[in-house]
């Protein structure tokens, strides 16, 4: 089901990056591969520097070294009028939402569409209504301020901004934490649908296996700074590394040793 | 020499504040005259700042030019030259107490709330947020609080010159039994195109390094609540002193010839 074919062309392209928080290396040599219409998601306990990888790739974080490629085009060290064209490729979707307070949902979801493209504020309330609509929220909900909301309706109100525009290329950082089990199934099969029609190019981050089988085509696992396993979501249960293996099980024994004990 | 360290690293830090500072402006100042102008965030900025700080502006300056007549004469009396008040009163008001004042409540009030309005925003991604939406933060969050800032204060400024020279007015009509035409006419006659100018250009400046300071701590702010919390005070305090020390420059340069 992968549209990826060996030399087909990559959306992402990332090399050799490294970034580090003072003395901690988060990211230690990573390399990752996103085909043009593919589904990527990244998995990874946490803490081991998922969402500063996504921030990275957005220039929200600046590498200390490495390479990264979007539609073969170099992102790391690009001046503001470039980075400003790039990001118009993007759709992101926060960990924790990050909703603008100051404004009420609809205008949320119709940001990109107002301040990025210049639309008329009345069409682009329709068109944010509508994408409310898509993550299952009503109009009404559309006047609230986000302080309003609940943590999975801002959740929701997130992945409608991130998808308005219609980008390209789109990241959903846990999109499906704190839903309950029918809205996460209604948020995959929404983002399988923007991969299908949209013919975007996603990559997520989840630690819910039920939803990276849904929307991946292809599941790259993050461990001590590198992708350790990457391949097809068909063969997650027979990758024969034992790190994926003990992840995608959820043991507490096995290869990887989470720090709880204090000595 | 181990005494000669911290003084020298201190120094580099200062200098390296004052470099990151000045970029920070630059960048700014260019956001603002480079369009597109956000003009709904300007006006919204402008109510904000001019607006809700009427009733602490005019509070403040009513009281200043009351206290002003009142010390004056009691001052003056000792060498009978209680006539010279209402000159006193329009001078120190327009040149020194309308800006000064204004500008340090409007530092309390406006710095701190815009330091800690963009700090949350920092501190929930909601910056990085509208950078991935292709808005840049310094043309959307920046600058039109400086637009605003630079060109709200001289009109708060100008109201309370006003109103503090009716503070003034009030108690010598009222207190000390000046006559209301005479007292009226020496202050017209006293007050120069120059004093009041000093003034206004003074409140520019201020609101510019009120906005400049609320939006600098807010944006660099980290580390969550707290983080929002020193950046409110950093931002508040940064500005006070930046005022008076800019007050004296000010002043120099327009009477000191
Ligand atoms: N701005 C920052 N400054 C300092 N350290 C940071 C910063 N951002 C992230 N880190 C550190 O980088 C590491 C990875 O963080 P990241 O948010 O990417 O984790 P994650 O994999 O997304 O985890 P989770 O699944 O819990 O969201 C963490 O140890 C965190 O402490
Ligand atoms: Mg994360």
């Amino acid at each position: 089901m992968s549209p990826r074919t060996n030399g087909a062309a990559q959306k992402i392209q990332i090399r050799g990056l490294h970034k580090s928080f003072g003395p901690k290396v988060v990211l230690d040599g990573l390399d990752l591969d996103v085909a043009v219409g593919e589904s990527v998601v990244v998995i990874g306990g946490s803490g081991t520097g998922k969402s500063v990888l996504l921030k990275c790739i957005l220039g929200l974080l600046t590498p200390d070294s490495g390479s990264i490629k979007i539609d073969g085009e170099e992102v790391v060290g690009l001046g503001s009028r470039d980075r400003d064209r790039v990001l118009r490729k993007f759709g992101m979707l926060f960990q924790n939402a990050a909703l603008f307070d100051s404004l009420p949902v609809w205008e949320n979801v119709a940001f990109g569409l107002i301040q990025g493209e210049g639309m008329d504020r009345t069409d682009a309330k329709k068109v944010a209504i509508e994408k409310l609509a898509a993550v299952g929220m009503t109009a009404e909900v559309g006047e609230l301020s986000p302080a309003e909301l609940s943590g999975g309706m801002r959740k929701r109100v997130g992945l409608a901004r991130a998808i308005a525009t219609a980008p390209e290329i789109i990241f959903f950082d846990e999109p499906t934490t704190g839903l309950d089990p029918i809205m996460g199934d209604v948020i995959n099969d929404l983002i399988v649908k923007c991969v299908q029609e949209l013919g975007a190019t996603t990559l997520s981050i989840t630690h819910d296996m039920a939803s990276a089988r849904k929307i991946a085509h292809r599941v790259a696992m993050l461990y001590d700074g590198k992708i350790i396993w990457a391949g097809p979501v068909a063969n997650i249960d027979g990758s024969g590394n034992d790190y994926v293996d003990q992840f995608i099980h959820g043991r507490a024994e096995g290869p990887i040793q989470m720090q709880v004990r204090a000595d | 020499m181990p005494i000669l360290q911290p003084i020298g690293r201190t120094f580099l830090i200062f200098l390296a504040t004052a470099g990151r500072l000045s970029l920070f402006a630059a960048n700014g100042l260019s956001h603002s005259v480079r369009p597109p102008i956000y003009m709904r965030l300007i006006t919204r900025q402008m109510i904000d700042i001019g607006y809700y700080s009427l009733p602490v502006d005019g509070s403040t300056a009513i009281f200043t030019g009351m206290v002003l007549a009142l010390q004056s004469y009691t001052g003056f009396a000792r060498f009978a030259a209680e006539s010279a008040i209402p000159n006193v009163v329009v001078v120190s008001i327009t040149r020194e107490l309308g800006p000064v004042l204004a500008g340090l409540m409007v530092a309390g009030r406006v710095g701190a709330a815009m330091a800690a309005e963009i700090g949350t925003m920092r501190v929930t991604e909601q910056i990085d947020a509208l950078d991935t939406l292709a808005t840049n933060p310094f043309k959307y969050l920046v600058a039109p609080r400086l637009i605003a800032g630079i060109t709200t204060l001289p009109l708060l400024v100008f109201v309370a010159d006003i109103i503090g020279v009716f503070g003034g007015y009030v108690v010598s009509i009222y207190k000390l039994g000046f006559n209301p035409s005479i007292y009226l006419k020496n202050t017209i006659d006293f007050v120069e195109v120059e004093d009041v100018a000093s003034g206004l250009v003074k409140a520019a400046v201020f609101g510019f390094l009120i906005t400049l300071m609320g939006c600098y701590h807010g944006y660099n702010s980290k580390g969550g609540a707290q983080g929002v919390g020193a950046a409110t005070t950093n931002a508040v305090v940064s500005a006070s002193i930046l005022i008076l020390c800019f007050n004296y420059f000010i002043t120099e340069m327009f009477f000191a010839r």
